[in-house]
């Protein structure tokens, strides 16, 4: 335990690992039942009962879902690309999980007498007693989140079918249009924070100084937006099942579905983490739980929330989606900046 | 704008809250209801079927699904020596039911009529007996 690598000892990169692994499973567990947990609260929401055979209550579903899909015929198109077909949900997937890198979802832990920070890509600085993350952490979720429109497209446009292309170009659309608001509506974040590091935005929300509170239509904007921008009900026109057949995912089966699917409900989880981030204090809470504990019951409350809109909520229609993007949130989160600007400009200081 | 929006959501909550209707079928029955129109049953007095084989029921049955076939037993008496209901023809209409002017015929409130093999579901005089 004393052999030191870069002036750090074992345990502590031992500990590094962990909290990747940890984080990295736990984020899969939470996908898979999260399939669980829609399927159960839009059940009880909709007065039926939701699974109820797998196991206690139907607690084995999302295990028997993936197990079944496991041995599902593979069948690629003929007419298809197959590189691109094979590559589409991989593309979806991957950028769905590694936005989790740079979320803090707790506070240092101390192991082997060092300071490990709850957060993928940070460090602890143990000279200057502070924690160091990537400085622009919030443009690398924004980018990720670009990424994973790829996969979309490329599988819409792979399958060599009318509705998949379709269903990819919508999505590709929509995504575009909502992009530029939730990435407009968390400027107003950053001119309060003065920071684009997760860190630093979580540790300017300390004792509830939830910028939520301070900026409800920021909020609201980029929460909604962020649903938009992961297809997620009432946006969820890219897999529109009655006209689009689920579109983009028409020609997909085995794995390579259960891949889309993962990454929208990985999408979701990320997405609902993002937010609580930014906007909800992230890890802060009262003292009587750990940070790590009030993370997550604030981003499961948020998923929760996700549900809850996809049980109430119709579907928007196509004009009304791009006019929603354009002529609504776009000027909100527009006027949004211009008044946090003065407020900080004139106010504040 | 906003508070439809809302009242939506407040809807979907409460549901959320009040007990599901879901039956969990095999393990939970329905209570049919009084007037179902199940499986029929041939009724029996003094230890034979009430059927005196007058012929209405095949000829009112709209599905013809009926097939009686009328023979004399020991007291000279008009009896049904075949009686058969093709299952899978029959449309439950119950007119079987309301011409029977004995009242030999009854609908029972079986509803699971599911067999693997065709020709379980031509149901004879014996079978229709066995429900009391």
């Amino acid at each position: 335990m004393d052999t030191l690598i870069l002036g750090l000892p074992v345990a502590y990169y031992i500990a590094m690992v962990a909290k990747v692994l940890v984080a990295f499973v736990f984020v899969l567990l939470t996908v898979a039942y999260a399939t669980y947990a829609e399927r159960k609260i839009i059940g009880h929401m909709q007065v039926r009962l939701g699974p109820m055979r797998t196991g206690w209550h139907g607690l084995l579903q999302p295990i028997a879902d993936g197990v079944k899909l496991f041995f599902k015929e593979e069948i690629v198109p003929s007419q298809a690309s197959k590189f691109a077909f094979l590559l589409a949900p991989l593309v979806a997937l991957v950028p769905a999980f590694i936005s989790f890198a740079v979320i803090p979802f707790g506070d240092t832990v101390t192991i082997a007498g060092y300071k490990v920070p709850l957060q993928i890509a940070a460090y602890y600085d143990q000279a200057g007693a502070e924690v160091f993350d990537m400085n622009v952490g919030v443009l690398y979720i924004l980018a990720m989140a670009s990424l994973g429109v790829y996969g979309i497209v490329l599988a819409g446009w792979s399958s060599n079918s009318k509705y998949s292309l379709l269903g990819g170009l919508r999505s590709a659309a929509q995504m575009v249009s909502y992009e530029l608001a939730a990435g407009l509506s968390i400027i107003a974040v950053f001119m309060l924070s003065e920071s684009l590091s997760l860190h630093r935005i979580v540790a300017a929300q300390a004792d509830g100084a939830w910028y939520a509170f301070k900026q409800p239509l920021a909020f609201v904007i980029f929460f909604i937006c962020s649903l938009a921008e992961i297809n997620r009900t009432p946006f969820d026109l890219p897999e529109a099942e009655t006209e689009l057949v689920s579109g983009f995912c028409t020609e997909y089966s085995s794995m390579k579905y259960a891949m889309f699917f993962m990454a929208e409900y990985a999408n979701m989880v990320t997405v609902c983490a993002v937010t609580v981030t930014l906007f909800l204090g992230g890890w802060h809470g009262p003292s009587i739980l750990p940070g790590w504990c009030w993370f997550v019951a604030k981003v499961y409350f948020l998923i929760f929330c996700c549900m809850w809109i996809r049980a109430t909520y119709p579907r928007y229609r196509y004009d009304q989606l791009m006019r929603l993007g354009w002529k609504v949130f776009l000027p909100l989160s527009l006027l949004n900046i211009v008044a946090t600007a003065l407020w900080v400009m004139f106010i504040s200081k | 704008m906003i508070m439809p929006l809302i009242n939506g959501l407040k809807i979907t909550l409460k549901h959320m809250f009040s007990k599901p209707v879901t039956l969990q079928y095999p393990t939970e029955r329905p209570d049919v209801a009084p007037g179902f129109r199940g499986l029929h049953a041939l009724n029996v007095s003094h230890d034979r079927a009430k059927c005196v084989a007058c012929y209405l029921c095949p000829t009112v049955c709209p599905a013809k699904c009926i097939t009686v076939e009328a023979g004399e037993d020991a007291n000279h008496d008009k009896y049904a020596a075949v009686y058969e209901i093709d299952m899978l023809r029959c449309i439950f209409c119950g007119y079987c039911v309301e011409a029977c002017p004995v009242d030999a015929i009854r609908m029972t409130q079986t509803f699971e009529l599911a067999s693997y093999k065709r020709a379980d579901f031509t149901y004879n005089k014996e079978r229709l007996l066995e429900k009391k």
